[in-house]
């Protein structure tokens, strides 16, 4: 359940990064900042955000105990 | 010329960073050492040489430059989608691929895929596509550094000079601090120019009577366009997400991943790329949209009429006359022009070397480069096994000289802006690549044959664009040359900026075209043995 979350949500960040609503518009965000230059910046953020749920809730933690105790040796390297 | 005197400086400081700082004196040389730092890069200088080789020139120059031309649309094209799309790739490929490189040894791409696939000249064929499509890269940093130097200087310093003393540089602590001098530099730089693009926002936005005034004005004017997107296809816009796909098949990239010490270290990457790019890319987007409210800065204004008159009469001019008039509107230089009118003269040369830091990201790709051919060909063809692992090291460093002279004799004759160099070739290409990686971590029904199959269509679909491109002038603006239509729509058209295919640009398909036939090929031909698949994805195959 928690992964198709998380995929849910990665799919949703992408569909939003197409910004549709926004796509004429030129009004200015605190009189100067173009509202869609504030949206993909505040998208930015909220891709930080998804990185952060990746990371804590999806962390592949079974490849550093692959990792652990398997020194490769230089016979060993291709 | 000060500016100019402070970026010396700075590339000095580089050198001693790269060459003396971090040297460690470990008698032989290894070629694990050189090459990938001994897999020991801490939390810190991880993030921000990662981060920092992905940003080229293109990062500062080639984003204001096009979004001096296209407006805010840049930043979603190129910025926030990497912003996504790149740290999914480096938590779900790079983190696999430490792991298999702590696990098995590989130090490049290519030798985990003659591992995973059981190939050879495969595995050598795909070196070659990689190595040539990376060149380019190599050049951007070049063209970057030249044109930065030029403009600093205010043309006291050569294109072709200043292009040559980059490449000493770069290739200088490359040659001999290789991965531990290059991630420290990278390091340095990254700092550098993450501070660069709030200080060029407080000082330019002082200079320009503020962003208000500028943002209204430009809001009110015939170049209102600039503040949306109502000029980009909504087609060509979704294509843009496929361009980092790319950053992950990059060798440099890849390679990069493995000189972390822990996979720990992956977890501050991933969760602060965003955010570094958000830092980098918003400012200098904005800025380069403000410039075209600039009135005061003569090599400005010649760049706005420049694209008045393409805009205006360009329907009616040669293609020769339109490339020429392109070339004068190209706003690479934008940024620089306005720090040098607007920025007092040794702020002007401490944010030319912010420039320089992300001009300069080719040393990794020149690295990279080098340890791919002396790990992928040197030492798979027997080099390494009859002449030993420090007659390896010397002949990388041989091959980064070789290098880095053929980029700049290259880049002296590329008439490409930097942006439109690094996405029509190089970044679609490496996004084409990428199924590679996907099929070789995650799908055990992948073979040999589908990897060969997505190589063969990389290079022939670059190579096709770049006919197609050089045999088709570009189209006048705002309007596009339909050569194919296929039941009543567009499948094939040359662009003012590009190529069309179904609306779509290019990478589209060739992404697309990729993941079909390593899914097809893969269907047909033999499997790898049980052994190899279990190393690979556990049990169940023995």
């Amino acid at each position: 359940m928690k992964t198709i979350l998380l995929v849910v949500a990665v799919v949703a960040l992408y569909i939003l990064h197409q910004d549709i609503w926004f796509w004429r518009s030129s009004y200015l965000v605190f009189g100067f900042i173009p509202i869609g230059l504030f949206y993909q910046g505040l998208f930015s953020v909220a891709a930080a955000l998804l990185m952060w749920l990746l990371v804590t809730f999806a962390w592949p933690s079974h490849l550093e105990r692959e990792v652990e105790g398997t020194t490769p040796t230089e016979d060993e390297a291709p | 010329m000060i500016p100019a005197i402070v970026v010396f400086i700075y590339l000095a400081t580089v050198v001693y960073i790269g060459i003396f700082a971090f040297r460690r004196s470990t008698g032989r040389e290894k070629a694990e050492d050189y090459f990938l730092a001994s897999r020991s890069l801490g939390p810190f200088v991880f993030l921000f040489s990662l981060f920092g080789t992905n940003m080229t020139a293109f990062a500062i120059l080639g984003s204001s430059g096009h979004a001096f031309a296209n407006g805010i649309v840049t930043f979603g094209l190129m910025a926030s989608s990497s912003g996504l799309v790149i740290p999914l790739t480096i938590f779900l490929i790079g983190t696999r691929v430490w792991a298999l490189g702590k696990k098995y040894g590989f130090m490049t791409p290519v030798q985990m895929f003659r591992d995973r696939w059981e190939c050879s000249h495969i595995g050598t064929v795909i070196f070659a596509v990689q190595a040539v499509l990376l060149i380019p890269y190599v050049i951007i940093g070049i063209m970057g550094g030249g044109t930065t130097l030029y403009t600093i200087s205010g043309g006291l310093v050569p294109f072709w000079f200043g292009g040559a003393i980059v490449a000493m540089v770069v290739m200088s602590y490359v040659f001999f601090g290789g991965m531990r001098g290059t991630a420290w530099v990278n390091t340095f730089q990254t700092v550098l120019f993450l501070c660069f693009g709030a200080v060029a926002l407080v000082v330019i936005g002082h200079g320009i009577g503020g962003f208000t005034a500028a943002a209204e004005g430009l809001k009110n004017s015939p170049m209102s366009f600039l503040l949306t997107r109502e000029r980009i296809s909504p087609y060509y816009f979704f294509s843009y997400t496929f361009i980092p796909l790319s950053a992950i098949a990059f060798p440099h990239i890849l390679i990069f991943c493995l000189t972390a010490k822990k996979m720990n270290q992956f977890k501050k990457t991933v969760i602060f790329y965003p955010i570094c790019i958000l830092a980098i890319w918003l400012p200098c987007v904005f800025l380069g949209v403000m410039a075209n409210r600039v009135t005061d800065v003569p090599q400005i204004k010649a760049k706005q009429e420049a694209r008045r008159v393409l805009a205006t009469q360009g329907r009616t001019m040669e293609p020769e006359q339109r490339d020429a008039l392109r070339d004068q509107a190209a706003g690479d230089d934008v940024i620089m022009l306005l720090l040098q009118h607007y920025a007092p003269i040794w702020l002007a040369g401490l944010l030319g070397a912010g420039i320089m830091a992300a001009v300069m990201a080719s040393d990794s790709q020149i690295l990279a480069l080098s340890t791919m051919f002396t790990e992928d060909v040197f030492a798979f063809y027997g080099g390494k096994r009859r002449f030993g692992e420090a007659v390896q090291v010397q002949t990388g460093r041989i091959f980064i000289i070789l290098i880095t002279l053929f980029a700049y004799a290259v880049a002296l004759r590329a008439p490409e802006t930097i942006f439109e160099l690094a996405i029509q070739y190089a970044f679609s290409g490496y996004a084409a690549l990428s199924p590679l990686l996907v099929a070789a971590l995650f799908w055990k029904g992948s073979t040999k044959w589908g990897a060969l199959a997505v190589t063969v269509w990389t290079a022939a679909t670059v190579v096709a664009v770049a006919v197609f491109q050089e045999m088709v002038p570009a189209a006048a603006p705002g309007t596009q040359n339909v050569i194919w239509t296929f039941g009543g729509m567009e499948a094939l058209a040359r662009t003012p900026g590009g190529t069309a295919i179904f609306k779509f640009s290019p990478v589209v398909p060739m992404v697309i075209g990729s993941a079909l036939l390593m899914w097809l090929v893969s269907l047909v031909t033999r499997k790898p043995a049980p052994s190899t698949l279990a190393r690979y994805f556990g049990g169940g195959h023995q």
